[in-house]
C-alpha cells in the first residue's frame, strides 16, 4: 500500500522538480508561481479546479516574496506543488483540508528558500574548485559549471517535493480527522490570512508612488462592488 | 565616440543561441561571482567567432574576462551580454570592456527590480487573481498570468539583447530611455488598481456565498494587514502566517 502511494508521487516529485528550477536557474518564465504550479499539481490528479483554489491563496502570499538578487527568499514552485496536490486530493468539504495545505505549503516554501541557499554554496564551491581552469578561460569548465548548477536545482527542487509529501500526505490525513471545524469557516480562516499578507505586500510596492493609494482604495471600492454583486 | 564597427555581424543563429542561453542565466547562480558564470555562458557562442575560434588565445581571455563576478537583473542581463559580445568582436580595449562591466549592473539590477519584481509581476498576479474571481477557468486564469507576465519576460529579453548588440558599450543611455525611467511608476498604479479590485474578488471566489462571512474576512483582512504593515522589516507577513495557520490548526483540533 504504502508502496504504491510512493510510487504515485513520482510524477508531482517530477513536476516538482521542473517549477522549482523555474524559480531562477531555467527558464524564470514564472511557471514557478503558486497560479500556476498549484493548478498544474491539481491537474495532475484532474483536480485543476481544486489546484487554482489552493494557488490563489498561495498567491497571495507570494505576492510579498519577490526574487531580488541575493535575498533569501520562499521558494513556491515545489511548495506550490505540494499544497496544490493536498488540497486537490483531499475530499470536498473536508474539514480543515485547505488550512492543513496551506500550512504545509508554507513549511516547504521556507525549506525551499535553506535548500536554495545550500545550493547557491554549492556552486560557489564549484566555482572555486574550477579556478584555476576558469583563468585559463576554458570553455568545459564554464559549461560544466553552467550545466552542473541547473543539475542540481533540478534534484534539489525534485527530492524537495517528493520528501514534503512522503510527510505531509499523512500528517494531512491525521489532522483533518481530528479537525471539526466547518469548512468555510477553514476557508475564511485561511482567506483573511493570506489576503492580509497580499494587502500588506501590495502596499508596500504601491505606497512611495505618488497617486497610488487612490488608486488602491478605488480599487477596493470597485472590488467590494463586484463581490457584493456576486453574492 | 562610437566604438561600433557597422561591419561587425552576429549571425542569426548565434543570436538566437545566446538569446536561448540568457534564459538559463541563472543557471550557476552563486554568493561569490553571482551570474558571472552565466555570462561566460550566454556570451560563448558569440566569442567562438573571434580570431581562432574556441581555442584561439582571443577566445580564452575573453571567457576569462567574462566568467568573473557580475550581476544584474537575469531579464536585463541580456543588455549586457549583447554589448559586450558586440565590444569583443570589435575588438575594444580590454579597459573599456572592464569599466563596463563595473558599471552596468548597477542601473540593469536597479531598473530591472523596479519594472519587474516589484512592477509587472505583481501586477501580472493581480490580474490572474481577477480572472480567477471573475469566474475564468483553471486554464484560463493560468494563461492570463503566464501570457501577461511573458510579454514583458520575453520582450525585455529580446529587446535587451538587440539594444545591446546595435549600441554596444554606448547602451548605457538606452537604460535613460523615459520609458524604462516612467514605466514603474505607471505600473505601480496599474498594481494598485487591480490589486484593489482583485483582493475582495478573488477572496469571494475562494469563500463562497455567504455576506456575514465575507464581510468578518475583509475586517480582519484589513486589521491583518495593518499589523504585517507594522511589523515590517522585522517579521515576514508568510512567517507570521505560518506561525497563525499552526495555531489556527491546533486550535481546530483541540477544541
Amino acid at each position: 500500500m504504502i508502496s504504491i502511494e510512493l510510487v504515485s508521487l513520482i510524477p508531482l516529485g517530477v513536476l516538482g522538480a521542473v517549477l522549482g528550477l523555474d524559480a531562477v536557474s531555467f527558464p524564470q518564465a514564472m511557471l514557478s508561481r503558486p497560479i500556476v504550479a498549484s493548478t498544474l499539481s491539481g491537474a495532475l490528479i484532474g483536480q485543476a479546479g481544486r489546484g487554482l483554489v489552493m494557488g490563489v491563496a498561495l498567491e497571495f502570499f507570494a505576492l510579498e516574496s519577490m526574487p531580488f538578487g541575493a535575498s533569501r527568499y520562499p521558494e513556491w514552485g515545489s511548495a506550490s506543488v505540494v499544497g496544490g496536490f493536498l488540497f486537490a486530493q483531499a475530499a470536498d468539504g473536508m474539514a480543515g483540508a485547505m488550512t492543513v495545505a496551506v500550512l504545509a505549503a508554507l513549511l516547504t516554501a521556507s525549506a525551499g528558500g535553506a535548500s536554495m541557499v545550500l545550493l547557491r554554496r554549492a556552486n560557489a564551491l564549484g566555482v572555486r574548485k574550477q579556478q584555476a581552469q576558469s583563468a585559463q578561460g576554458s570553455r568545459n569548465a564554464v559549461l560544466a559549471l553552467q550545466l552542473g548548477g541547473m543539475t542540481a536545482d533540478l534534484v534539489r527542487g525534485g527530492l524537495l517535493t517528493f520528501l514534503a509529501l512522503v510527510v505531509f500526505v499523512p500528517l494531512q490525513r491525521a489532522v483533518t480527522a481530528t479537525v471539526t471545524m466547518a469548512p468555510t469557516v477553514s476557508r475564511a480562516g485561511v482567506v483573511a490570512i493570506a489576503s492580509a499578507v497580499g494587502l500588506a505586500a501590495v502596499w508596500k510596492v504601491v505606497h512611495t508612488t505618488n497617486g497610488a493609494r487612490w488608486c488602491l482604495l478605488g480599487g477596493l471600492g470597485v472590488g467590494f462592488g463586484i463581490a457584493a454583486s456576486l453574492q | 565616440m562610437s566604438s561600433r564597427n557597422p561591419e561587425t555581424t552576429l549571425p542569426w543563429r548565434v543570436r538566437a543561441a545566446i538569446l536561448l542561453r540568457l534564459f538559463a542565466i541563472q543557471g550557476a547562480w552563486n554568493y561569490e561571482t553571482m551570474m558571472g558564470n552565466g555570462v561566460a555562458f550566454a556570451l560563448e557562442p558569440a566569442l567562438r567567432l573571434l580570431p581562432g575560434g574556441h581555442r584561439g588565445e582571443p577566445f580564452r581571455q575573453a571567457m576569462t574576462r567574462h566568467s568573473g563576478y557580475f550581476n544584474a537583473h537575469p531579464y536585463l542581463a541580456a543588455v549586457a551580454v549583447g554589448a559586450l559580445a558586440r565590444a569583443e568582436l570589435d575588438g575594444v580595449p580590454v579597459s573599456q570592456i572592464e569599466r563596463f562591466r563595473v558599471a552596468a549592473p548597477g542601473p540593469l539590477g536597479s531598473v530591472g527590480d523596479r519594472l519587474v519584481w516589484a512592477g509587472w509581476l505583481p501586477f501580472s498576479s493581480c490580474v490572474a487573481l481577477l480572472a480567477f474571481g471573475l469566474g475564468l477557468s483553471p486554464g484560463g486564469v493560468v494563461l492570463v498570468f503566464l501570457g501577461t507576465f511573458n510579454l514583458l519576460h520575453l520582450g525585455l529579453r529580446i529587446w535587451g539583447l538587440n539594444a545591446g548588440w546595435s549600441q554596444g558599450l554606448d547602451v548605457a543611455a538606452t537604460l535613460a530611455n523615459p520609458v524604462l525611467r516612467q514605466a514603474p511608476a505607471y505600473v505601480a498604479r496599474a498594481t494598485a488598481l487591480v490589486a484593489g479590485m482583485a483582493l475582495p474578488v478573488a477572496a469571494h471566489g475562494i469563500i463562497g456565498p455567504g455576506r456575514v462571512l465575507l464581510g468578518g474576512v475583509l475586517a480582519s483582512v484589513a486589521t491583518g494587514a495593518l499589523i504585517v504593515t507594522l511589523l515590517h522589516g522585522r517579521l515576514e507577513g508568510w512567517r507570521l502566517a505560518t506561525l497563525a495557520l499552526a495555531a489556527f490548526v491546533l486550535f481546530s483540533m483541540v477544541r
